[in-house]
């Protein structure tokens, strides 16, 4: 079903695909949780290529990896490698296809792992491709939302944030459409959602969606609060983005207006959008959703390799 | 309306373009000729009267056929238009034209963060829905109307 496949944009799974996702990614979690390892991945070499920069989605995947007992060469600093003398994407990927037998991008131009995928033989997972789409990120949050709520489908989804920009919540609106949850679009004037996506959303998937520009309104009646970081560097006035990023700000009294048992989700990092007050509310569950990164790449990595 | 009273002669051998809307001949002009640098002689005549547009415009190129992506081209743009085939003085084909369900190569991507407008040896792709119609870029996944291309 997945041997050989690019994982691209979430765009490109069908709901089955995701469940069948989700259901391998509690297998490998189980199997972390029992401090057991597996050697699926032996032999086998997972090529890092990240443009931009990372934390998580980098050592996620260097984890995941290396928990099943393959091995990860990483492209490193841009400017130490021949990029930095003018070599193309393209020829980057043809090198990394010889090198390794899994190719992992993250790149600043939309388009770019497609692209990739386009050239390689060996399977190509999307890390971020510019402001299009983060799909393993959907794919944790999804597994996430499910581990939490014990469901996905019927769920009220608060979106908050630069919904312009953000490319998790983008990839994110898709996964969840596919799972006919409620989407609840909070963001400030200016950082909504494109009309063509809430169109789309709308009209293939029937989502049900409410838009506000009013962060109380949006978590009233909430099960889930996905919150996203500004944007900053896909702004082109910084001062713009400054004056956004205090904009809408999560704290403990905020959440206090919302459902007793809504949680709060982040893809992280952080800037100001979340007060460090709530770390310690039973509402905080984004560093759970950051370690479930190790144990869903686990799961993409095993289905894809051949 | 016959060819006298257009004020512009038959063409023996070539192309066509007919029932183009009003005002968008210079755009196939543009898509047919000046991008090619070709050398043919080109007729346009622009708000012609016409019974089933009120006003159209017409194309004529000589001693050329229109290869498919130019016409895949004009389809975009002038949806309604004919092309008529002209060889030793007879129409000898007809057609309608059909916009495609993919456009390739002919058509840069409008957003500059595009992974197909850098230096990269890529060839643009873009899907196409016909009602209303809407181009999603393959790469990029955006989807634009056609006034945001530059054509």
């Amino acid at each position: 079903m997945f041997e050989g496949r690019d994982i691209i944009s979430i765009r490109d799974l069908t709901k089955k695909d995701i469940e069948a996702i989700l259901e391998k990614s509690e297998e490998m979690n189980k199997l972390l949780e029992q401090r057991k390892t597996l050697e699926i991945m032996k032999g086998k070499i997972m090529s890092t290529l990240f443009f931009e920069p990372s934390t998580r989605t980098r050592l996620s995947f260097s984890s995941a990896m290396q928990r099943l007992d393959g091995t990860v060469i990483d492209l490193g600093e841009l400017k130490a490698s021949a990029l930095a003398k003018g070599e193309n994407l393209a020829d980057t990927i043809r090198m990394a296809e010889k090198y390794s037998d899994v190719i992992v991008i993250r790149h600043p131009k939309e388009g770019s792992a497609r692209f990739a995928a386009e050239i390689s033989e060996k399977p190509v997972i999307n890390g971020g491709d510019g402001a299009n789409q983060h799909p393993t990120q959907t794919l944790i949050d999804l597994f996430s939302i499910k581990k939490f709520k014990g469901k996905i489908e019927g769920l009220n989804v608060a979106l908050l944030g630069d919904l312009k920009h953000a490319r998790v919540i983008k990839s994110l609106a898709y996964g969840l459409a596919l799972f006919k949850v409620n989407l609840i679009l909070v963001s400030p004037v200016g950082l909504e959602f494109e009309k063509e996506i809430v169109d789309e959303l709308k009209e293939k998937f029937g989502t049900k969606i409410t838009q506000t520009n009013d962060i109380n309104a949006g978590i009233k009646n909430a099960d889930v609060l996905y919150a996203s970081r500004i944007q900053k560097e896909r702004f082109a006035d910084p001062y713009e983005a400054e004056k956004m990023q205090n904009a809408y700000k999560i704290t403990p009294d905020v959440l206090e207006e919302g459902k007793d048992n809504l949680i709060v989700m982040h893809a992280l990092p952080r800037v100001d959008e979340i007060d460090y007050e709530v770390d310690k509310t039973k509402f905080a569950k984004y560093f759970e959703e950051a370690g479930f990164g190790v144990p869903v790449r686990m799961a993409i990595i095993s289905l894809v390799v051949q | 309306m016959t060819e006298k009273e257009l004020l512009a002669r038959k063409i023996e051998n070539g192309t066509v373009i007919d029932h183009i809307s009003a005002g968008k001949g210079l755009k196939v002009v543009q898509i047919a000729g000046l991008e090619n640098e070709s050398k043919e002689t080109m007729i346009l005549l622009i708000n012609v009267s016409s019974k089933q547009l009120g006003k159209k415009d017409i194309v004529k190129i000589e001693n050329r056929e229109l290869a498919r992506e130019e016409i895949d081209k004009i389809s975009l743009i002038t949806p309604e238009a004919t092309i008529n085939i002209i060889r030793n003085g007879e129409v000898v084909e007809k057609k309608r034209l059909e916009i495609p369900d993919m456009i390739e190569k002919i058509l840069r991507c409008p957003n500059s963060n595009c992974i197909t407008n850098e230096n990269e040896p890529v060839k643009t792709k873009f899907l196409i829905q016909k009602e209303p119609l809407e181009l999603k870029c393959w790469f990029c996944e955006r989807s634009f109307g056609i006034e945001e291309f530059k054509i």
